[in-house]
């Protein structure tokens, strides 16, 4: 069949009448595209996308892990290519050249340095040039890789210009030029590759130990620890599966950073399924930070921080960040916004202090339980701007028997779209001794003629 | 009750523990200290219930009450299901601070079921860097039986961290806590004005003594329960200087 890539149509219908011809997908092809990058992680976590149908690969370091350049990229094509995907790849020095290659010369391994040699026969067509540079060059008679490049670069930047310069110096390995990964490389990694691949939960908990174990050695020569890492499974079918944990603190002990991550893969909604098992598990420590060597001489209370903070780190790989939480001062009088409840791994001290409301010796003036939304009330009050003298909440009705207010409070203006009307809060005990924190939503007579009342909360 | 209002000012101006095979914290109530013969059991597993839900605040105040004695200056964990925060308000930081706990030492968490709750409580309970850990359990679920509660005491003695189990509008099932209180809102003692948060709490087991109910006042200043006192200022003001005559006021 002679079939090709850019064909009109009409062409091939000429040459094969039974064609069967299927819209193009760019969106599906995309995410094809990015599963086989996922996939290609295993290699290296360097995998940079090549548009439009192109992945590159930053295997330096990587090839004795897989018995040497040969078998890696015999490896690679044979994987692919089993999932019924035809596949081209090639092996270079430097990104432009291996692109090349791959295009016109599938399979081919350029040996280090000879990346000019290798595609100096290749047509001028397998690099990135534009279209007025490629009729540039084909009209001054330039058909080959090999041909351009013996021309001297003055020559040429005066033609076409630095940029294409700087394309073809790239591809002749005198220069280079840096790729982007599809996600961020990790400081440092450690990662295991089994031969059988494994399946039972010990395995994979011991080998996330022994990985702890890599990795924190890394990490200690650079006086590093890790305050976020990502465990990666990769499955021998193909599938991917990405876990993070978080540390409040820089983090360097692998027996934690093993009971982390069994806290996060017990408490998974979605399991993790190990199909017929991972052939590699890696371990990376996504961000790390200094770490404060000053464990040797803990004192009693450095002690308990580091316990607290340990328990916090558990409990945030189990139920997420977003559950534990510790509270931080806001400015704000309005009682909803006069403290947050913030993920208590990232809390950091605040210049605002605490200020308790009520004077010595008098009672809570803030309710120990606040709802999120106040709930409304119907109120029976001797004048429509005092106290309340009885109120049905929830289908119960409360006589009020010691009402303390109002505490006037004005919403603050200035962070509000619409003006919010002005609250009058009472302290409300009923005649069974329950204490209410309820309030009247607006001046009466002054910003409505009906006031509303809700309950915002209920005291000790 | 002369020599025991004694005693017990005595404790308040000198809160102390009595170590008797476990160690106790007293209250400041003398009654309840009598009746709990020495205080509260430190490192064990306390239920606090509010049979009807609409008690919930003194119940909550109540453990919160309960959980500062028991904790000297420790940390809290506060476990609380997401149900708990919609029908009984969520924990509000400057409401702790009011009752005398400082917001920064709570750590709270919030959980989707009561299996979560229990879960993170026991994983609380094995930090003895904590003073106390509150686990709320609304209604009754299936996963809090016996065995749960005795997973919770034992938990708590190992690390000598105090459980307290809050079980807002929820029936008493069976459970291996150490004691069990049902509390009530309780009116102000003055007629006059909205006074210091009043507990009507029943202790209605308790493993090692006998049972009783008081009215307990929870004193913001002082960090401990106390007796209703008819004029608190009085009392304050008594506390200093003239512990007798404060003493028979609040005989």
């Amino acid at each position: 069949m002679n079939l090709r890539v850019d064909m009109p149509l009409a062409d091939a219908r000429a040459m094969i009448s039974s064609l069967r011809v299927v819209e193009a997908d760019e969106a599906t092809d995309q995410k094809l595209i990015e599963r086989i990058a996922d996939w290609c992680d295993r290699y290296t976590p360097f995998v940079a996308l090549d548009p439009p149908h192109g992945l590159l690969l930053d295997i330096t370091g990587v090839p004795q892990l897989f018995g040497g350049e040969r078998a890696l990229l015999d490896g690679v094509r044979a994987a692919i290519a089993k999932q019924g995907l035809a596949v081209k790849a090639a092996i270079a020095g430097n990104a432009a050249a291996a692109r090349a290659l791959a295009h016109h010369v599938d399979g081919t391994l350029a040996e280090p340095g000879a990346e000019a040699e290798a595609i100096a026969a290749l047509p001028i067509t397998a690099l990135r040039l534009d279209s007025d540079t490629l009729h540039g060059l084909k009209r001054a008679g330039l058909k080959t890789i090999g041909a351009v490049a013996s021309r001297t670069r003055a020559e040429l930047a005066k033609r076409f210009g630095a940029e294409m310069v700087a394309l073809i110096d790239c591809a002749l390995g005198k220069a280079e030029k840096p790729i982007s990964p599809r996600r961020p490389l990790p400081d440092c990694m450690a990662e295991h590759r089994f031969a059988e691949p494994v399946v039972t939960e010990s395995v994979i908990a011991d080998s996330l130990l022994s990985l702890g174990k890599t990795l924190t050695t890394i990490l200690e020569k650079r006086g590093e620890g890790a305050r976020a890492l990502i465990a990666s499974f990769y499955r021998a079918d193909g599938a991917v599966r990405r876990i993070g944990i978080e540390t409040g603190k820089a983090l360097r002990d692998p027996l934690i950073i093993q009971k982390l991550f069994g806290e996060r893969l017990d408490a998974l909604a979605d399991p993790l399924d190990p199909g017929f098992g991972f052939d590699l598990i890696r371990l990376e420590a996504a961000r790390a930070e200094r770490f404060d060597a000053q464990s040797a001489r803990l004192d009693e209370s450095d002690n308990a921080k580091e316990e607290i903070a340990y328990l916090i780190d558990r409990l945030a790989a189990r139920f997420g960040p977003q559950r534990v939480l510790s509270f931080c001062p806001l400015n704000s009088h309005i009682p909803e916004a006069a403290s947050a409840a913030i993920p208590a791994q990232y809390t950091k001290p605040t210049k605002i202090a605490w200020q308790r409301l009520s004077a010595p010796n008098e009672a809570p003036r803030r309710p120990l339980r606040m709802f999120a939304r106040p709930e409304p009330i119907e109120v029976m009050a001797e004048v429509p701007d005092g106290p309340p003298l009885r109120f049905r909440w929830r289908r119960l009705a409360h006589a009020v028997n010691r009402a303390e207010g109002p505490e006037r409070i004005a919403m603050e203006w200035w962070r509000q779209q619409e003006p919010q009307p002005t609250r009058d809060y009472y302290r409300v005990e009923d005649d069974e001794g329950r204490r209410f924190w309820l309030y009247r939503d607006g001046l009466y007579g002054r910003e409505t003629d009906r006031p509303r009342w809700y309950v915002h909360g209920v005291f000790a | 009750m002369g020599d025991a209002g004694l005693s017990a000012l005595r404790n308040l101006l000198s809160p102390q523990e009595l170590v008797e095979g476990q160690a106790r914290v007293l209250l400041g109530h003398a009654g309840t200290d009598a009746c709990l013969k020495g205080g509260l059991i430190k490192g064990a597993l306390h239920e606090v219930f509010a049979f009807d839900s609409s008690h919930a605040g003194a119940a909550s105040g109540f453990a919160a009450c309960l959980a500062l004695r028991v904790a000297a200056k420790k940390k809290l964990l506060w476990i609380r299901q997401d149900f708990s925060a919609l029908e009984f308000g969520e924990l509000c930081a400057t409401g702790l601070l009011e009752l005398g706990l400082d917001p920064e030492r709570v750590i709270l968490v919030r959980t989707a079921d009561a299996a979560s709750v229990l879960r993170a409580a026991g994983e609380g309970l094995a930090c003895a860097a904590l003073g106390a850990v509150i686990a709320e359990i609304p209604s009754e679920p299936k996963i809090l039986d016996l065995v749960a509660s005795r997973r919770l005491n034992f938990a708590a003695a190992r690390a000598g961290v105090t459980a307290l189990l809050v079980r807002l509008g929820a029936e008493p099932d069976a459970s291996a806590a150490e004691t069990r209180w049902v509390v009530r809102g309780a009116q102000s003692a003055n007629d006059e004005e909205w006074g210091a948060p009043a507990f009507a709490a029943e202790l209605v087991r308790n493993r090692h003594g006998e049972t009783g109910d008081w009215v307990m006042e929870w004193s913001v200043d002082h960090g401990i329960f106390r007796e209703p006192a008819a004029d608190t200022r009085a009392v304050a003001a008594a506390l200093g200087d003239r512990p007798a005559a404060a003493a028979r006021r609040a005989g």
